[in-house]
């Protein structure tokens, strides 16, 4: 259940849905290595997975999570551009969920693949000299620093 | 008690076809609650 009405209009909006009972559907189970309840698995529109959410997350953070799956899903296609908008609308709007560090580290990767600008990695290694630097995607990019 | 909006299909494949159509990514909800 998803009785937020911010979590169900976002998903409405933006997914296309399915939900699968362990007991109606095992074989569903072991077809994408579903180890645990509740878990979310957004796909790209061609099928390859973009996040997966496993576990009972608040409401704030699970849609900080499925702004990121949104980033993920335009990863996989290369399309950077809507990748780094979706990112940088999880650090804007999100920016004290857990999902907003890992946000910035990948608005910085769609920028340098749009680019293959270097200076892109650095930027981002400075950001993360000012912002989240205890997080575990600041030592990610502490090679940038 | 909190009512469900969302429309959930049961189907995975179809889920998986629409999704290729509308050029929409899937949300996949595993769940083991009682329905």
């Amino acid at each position: 259940m998803y009785p937020d009405p911010q979590v169900s209009e976002f998903i409405t909006q933006h997914f296309v849905t399915g939900r699968i009972h362990i007991k109606e559907q095992p074989a569903m189970w072991k077809r994408f290595h579903i180890r645990w309840t509740p878990t979310v698995l957004v796909l790209a529109d061609d099928g390859t997975e973009a996040r997966r959410i496993e576990g009972f997350l608040p409401a704030d953070e699970l849609l900080g999570q499925l702004g990121l799956a949104l980033g993920f899903a335009a990863v996989n296609r290369k399309d950077w551009a809507t990748a780094r908008t979706e990112f940088e609308r999880v650090l804007a709007e999100y920016p004290d969920a857990d999902a907003a560090p890992e946000a910035l580290y990948w608005t910085g990767v769609a920028k340098y693949s749009a680019s293959h600008d270097a200076n892109e990695l650095k930027a981002l290694g400075r950001q993360f000299s000012q912002r989240y630097t205890d997080s575990a995607w600041a030592k990610r990019a502490s090679i940038w620093m | 008690m909190a009512t469900e909006v969302i429309a959930w299909q049961k189907d995975v494949d179809a889920v998986l076809a629409q999704a290729a159509r509308e050029n929409k990514p899937v949300l996949l909800d595993f769940t083991a609650a009682p329905a």
